[in-house]
């Protein structure tokens, strides 16, 4: 971003007033303000006016929304300056915002820069028909499907060159464009497989407060005896506080218990198991990674790799002893270190693995 | 009261202290750019990061409540540490940031010397950088002709934007862009309207604003500092006369609470160029219409002639608006001796007199008193221009909590919320007959002030309605045991000093309205009497520092010293008794006025009984007792003063109050020898014909 001016004198209007309509909307804009506060609405007003203007920010219009709220007009020119989305200069009819931050600009928002440096030119510059004019903005927030560009009050997202020359094409013909996603998405859902979240346990409601078992197993184990009986018989009289969650209707069991899987008569995943054994149906990660090829993930030497060349490296092998300890695994048994030293952690043994 | 340990000291500090002022309270020293105690908190600069057991960070002790640190586990009070590494690396890091896009040209810049960022980086600065990019540029702005910018230094502290906004009024300056494109202008580069713009430069930490008229003429450590008290208004502010061997290079102001706090407006600062040109520095004499140079002795000899013949009743004096008492005094007893009773200081005709008492004529409830004041009205007065720094004070008051304000006299953009009543003095005797909304504000106030300006008094029913308003002052109650508000705003530095003196008619003398007409008298001595036309006729001594309308009329002039080149008594509007101190010398044959006084009452025949100043000063103080006591306010004789007043009675006219003040930048000779004030003044007349349209 560089300095932002106000435009040169020779093409600032020389008056500017609300339209009726725009004076009413402004009047009830005031009003949500308590006394003495009018200048809360200056950013609507200013972005009544810059729409009534043609897009852009005259000196005038300046100087009426201070008049209109009783600032100094100073402080609507910080206000005016401060924010990128309040034109100074003229724009076109249709205003293209071309988001160039980091998401966009590895999806190829480079191209689209080319596309629109060649049919409008530089940025900030109208065309001679006045119908287009573009600007490299930062993040519009759209990055689930980049890259992407707004044009007027529109995002127009998954672009490609071609996708966006049509669109520039057909807004110059004034044909009508979809906003939107360019290439059959509807939203941002993900465009090609669906690779994460694919356990329907997480949409069953299942998992949501599972972990609140841990404390009703334990619970469990030390009923009926002691405090727990006491509260218990001392409840009528004593009645506790609400929960948070005392006024939902159903919480259903959580899924993944060694206690549910038993009753269920599965067998259930011990902590000290390997990763791998638990129902390959309802694993994370899907089993044939769908990317093409020739679009590896980063590479790196540590044991993690999203993408890996060979099967085995990356994603820990059930009977490799992974360099990753499995959670669950007690610090001692787990594998030698990554960085090849043997030491491990002395300690007493702790009473689960007496156990084992 | 909240005790906290800082740096192993216990001090206890009032709860709404920042960390920062219990800090210095403990001793320590905390260094800042963006924070100053007389404006609101902004907490950008980051420079006064302090260590504050349990919080993660360091904190911002500017901006951070005594009152928001938590005790230690055990209830021990706060722990706060200012030395620690620390803290000096986050210092040094927040220095380093500072230093990014800080240009190091010091050595050409007009704050090198005096400036916060050079002294602090001595302190926390590091002698390498770690960047290599290039530094930011930015154009700079044009804001007045007071203020001249040096963007590249900007550190966006935001002062000069809390000040226009806050103290000044006048919300001129503001930062647009945002980020490291953040830039501090006022609105399209229009000049500030501000009366107070110059203390921008002075709140500026660095050599962003600096002020224009100095820029490159000096280094601070080539000026001797003098401290000093203004005369541009009647209100005293403190000052400091900066010479460099035998001119005054500028003015600065000192802080004193009870009167300017630490600002002075920009005709107070900015007229030091007018006390270099149009300097009468040597007797003149006129011969055949024409005014020729000639010496003391001669014109001592024609002023002797004419004098001797002449019948004491015949002969006047007039004081102008920026005399010391030591002058007026010895005037007077020169006077007194030749036996003249036309005596007068009041050229603007404002009816007050020593008469009445001194209360009757004085600010009463002091300018520190405004801030308890809970209701005022102004009649006939422009506070803004006729004491810029009673505006201020006034708007201090209404931004603790706005109270009623009441202006009776010409429309004024006061800088402050008030209810415009009307025009004249009847609306006054509305508002004291209670026919008006406002006077249940007055009615229903504590401690309410009556503010009454020259305006309402330098007219022919200026005894009526200095009548009425002490009506007003009695019927609401301003004047009680422990408040008088009854206020006189006085806009001549010297008047309140010679009224003291008594330096009014005598029996059956002639006042300076009369004594200005033709054939009304056959001498005028004219001791600095430059707002009053004297008709032709009389045989005029003008004796002053300025060739201005008092000198053009002058048949002999005798050119005395400026108050910067004096030792110099003044009493300021409330009474308060302070001295002027000589920075630098008069120029050529000029010399100080008592002096001139003393010597010409020698040729005269009348000798003055004192050969130096500490004589004249003994006399004086035996005589007025008062003026002895330097910075004082000498009790006066307040209720029964203004209850005489209040009886006095009279009937006012129906004509509208008109300021006393037509162009603030040019009341006096030396502003209208100035050329700064000039183009002040022509920048306000271009912006009120704008405004006429």
């Amino acid at each position: 971003m560089s300095n932002r001016r106000l435009a040169a004198a020779e093409i600032q209007p020389p008056s500017f007033a609300f339209t009726a309509d725009n004076e009413n909307w402004a009047a009830r804009e005031i009003e949500k303000y308590p006394p003495g506060r009018q200048a809360s609405a200056v950013i609507p007003l200013l972005w009544r006016a810059q729409e009534q203007a043609g897009g852009w920010l005259p000196q005038k219009a300046i100087e009426a929304v201070a008049e209109k709220l009783g600032m100094p007009y100073i402080r609507v020119l910080e206000v005016a300056t401060f924010y990128t989305m309040f034109a100074l200069e003229p724009v076109g009819r249709y205003f293209v915002q071309l988001c160039g931050t980091v998401p966009c600009h590895s999806c190829g928002a480079v191209e689209l820069k080319e596309v629109l440096s060649r049919r409008i030119g530089e940025q900030g510059h109208v065309t001679a028909d006045g119908t287009f004019s573009w600007l490299e903005v930062e993040c519009l927030g759209a990055c689930c499907n980049a890259p992407m560009a707004q044009i007027n009050k529109d995002y127009y997202e998954d672009l490609t060159p071609e996708i966006l020359e049509k669109i520039l094409d057909d807004l110059a013909a004034g044909r009508e464009v979809k906003p939107g996603p360019q290439q059959g998405r509807r939203s941002s859902e993900p465009a090609r497989a669906a690779n994460t979240l694919q356990d329907p346990a997480l949409f069953d409601g299942s998992v949501v407060g599972a972990w609140r078992n841990r404390f009703e197993e334990q619970a469990i184990k030390e009923a009926p005896t002691g405090e727990a009986s006491t509260a218990t018989a001392a409840a009528p009289s004593q009645p506790k506080p609400a929960k948070p969650d005392a006024g939902r209707t159903i919480e259903s069991e959580a899924a993944d218990t060694p206690a549910k899987k038993a009753k269920e008569g599965e067998v259930p995943v011990k902590p000290d198991d390997p990763e791998g054994s638990a129902d390959p149906r309802k694993a994370t990660v899907a089993p044939n990674d769908e990317r093409p090829e020739g679009r590896s993930a980063p590479q790196s030497g540590k044991s993690y790799t999203p993408t890996p060349a060979k099967p085995e490296e990356g994603r820990p092998v059930a009977d490799a002893k992974g360099t990753t300890p499995v959670s669950g695994t007690s610090p001692a048994e787990g594998g030698a270190r990554r960085d090849g030293r043997d030491t491990k952690p002395v300690g007493p043994k702790t009473s689960d693995e007496a156990e084992r | 009261m909240t005790k906290l340990i800082i740096d192993g000291i216990e001090v206890e500090v009032p709860s709404e202290y920042t960390l920062l002022q219990a800090c210095e309270a403990a001793g320590a020293e905390i260094p800042r750019f963006c924070f100053h105690e007389r404006l609101s908190i902004a907490g950008n600069c980051r420079m006064c990061l302090v260590e504050l057991k349990g919080a993660p960070k360091p904190v911002a002790s500017c901006a951070w409540g005594v009152r928001d640190c938590r005790p230690g586990p055990n209830g021990e009070p706060p722990q706060v540490f200012t030395k620690t590494p620390t803290v000096k690396k986050a210092r040094e890091g927040v220095m380093e940031f500072l230093l990014i896009n800080h240009p190091l040209d010091c050595p050409i810049c007009d704050q090198g010397g005096e400036c916060d960022l050079q002294d602090q980086a001595m302190a926390y600065g590091i002698d390498t950088t770690r960047y290599h990019e290039n530094k930011r540029a930015v154009p700079d702005k044009y804001i007045g002709p007071l203020v001249a910018t040096k963007m590249n230094r900007c550190i966006h502290c935001t002062r000069c934007i809390r000040f226009a906004t806050e103290v000044a009024g006048v919300p001129d300056l503001g930062a647009i862009g945002r980020g490291e494109d953040m830039e501090i202008t006022s609105y399209l580069e229009t000049a500030m309207r501000s009366e107070l713009q110059g203390n921008v430069a002075d709140l500026c930490p660095v050599g962003a604003l600096v002020h224009k008229p100095q820029n490159y003429n000096m280094r601070p450590w080539e000026l001797s500092k003098t401290e000093s008290i203004d005369v541009m208004d009647a209100v005293g502010s403190a000052i400091r006369v900066d010479a460099r061997g035998r001119e005054v290079m500028r003015i600065e102001p000192r802080v004193n609470e009870a009167i300017n706090e630490e600002w002075i407006s920009d005709k107070t600062r900015q007229i030091v160029d007018g006390l270099r040109t149009q300097r009468l520095d040597q007797p003149y004499v006129r011969e055949n219409g024409r005014l020729r140079a000639a010496s003391w002795q001669e014109a001592f000899a024609v002023i002797a002639a004419r004098v001797r013949g002449a019948d004491p009743k015949r002969i006047g004096a007039l004081v102008g608006d920026l005399v010391a008492v030591e002058e007026i005094y010895a005037l007077k007893l020169l006077m007194e001796a030749l036996g003249s009773p036309n005596l007068d200081c009041r050229q603007d005709g404002a009816a007050l007199s020593p008469a009445q008492g001194r209360a009757s004529y004085l600010f009463n409830a002091t300018i520190a008193g405004i801030e308890q004041a809970d209701a005022i009205l102004i009649v006939g007065a422009n506070p803004r221009t006729e004491a810029s720094l009673v505006n201020v004070r006034i708007r201090k008051r209404w931004r603790l909590a706005p109270l009623p304000i009441g202006l009776i006299g010409e429309p004024a953009d006061l800088t402050y919320g008030h209810d415009y009543l009307g025009a004249g003095p009847e609306t006054l005797a509305e508002v004291i007959a209670g026919r008006h909304s406002f006077a249940e504000k007055l009615k229903s106030a504590q401690r309410p002030l009556i503010i009454v300006g020259q305006g309402a008094l330098m007219r022919a029913d200026g005894a009526a309605v200095l009548a009425l308003a002490a009506q007003a002052a009695q019927a609401f109650g301003a004047v009680a045991e422990g408040w008088n508000g009854f206020c006189v705003l006085h806009t001549a530095a010297a008047r309140v000093g010679a009224l003291d003196l008594g330096f009014v008619p005598g029996e059956g003398g002639l006042d300076a309205a009369v004594m200005a007409q033709a054939g009304a008298l056959d001498v005028i001595y004219n001791l600095g009497a430059d707002e009053i036309e004297i008709a032709p006729g009389a045989f005029v001594i003008y004796q002053g520092t300025h060739g201005d309308r008092g000198a053009h009329r002058a048949d002999v002039i005798l050119p005395g010293a400026a108050y910067t080149e004096k030792s110099g008594t003044y009493v300021n509007t409330e009474g308060r008794v302070q001295m002027a101190n000589r920075a630098s010398f008069p120029p050529g044959d000029a010399r100080e006025d008592w002096a001139i006084l003393r010597a010409l009452s020698e040729g005269l025949g009348s000798r003055l009984p004192f050969d130096s100043l500490p004589q004249l000063r003994r006399k004086l103080y035996a005589e007025h007792p008062h003026l002895g006591a330097i910075g004082e306010i000498a009790p006066g004789d307040g209720p029964a003063a203004i209850q005489a007043l209040a009886a006095a009675g009279g009937t006012p006219s129906r004509e509208p109050f008109a300021s006393p003040i037509l162009d603030f930048y040019l009341t006096n000779p030396i502003a209208r020898a100035s050329g700064v004030m000039a183009e002040c003044s022509a920048i306000a007349r271009e912006r009120r014909l704008e405004a006429a349209e």
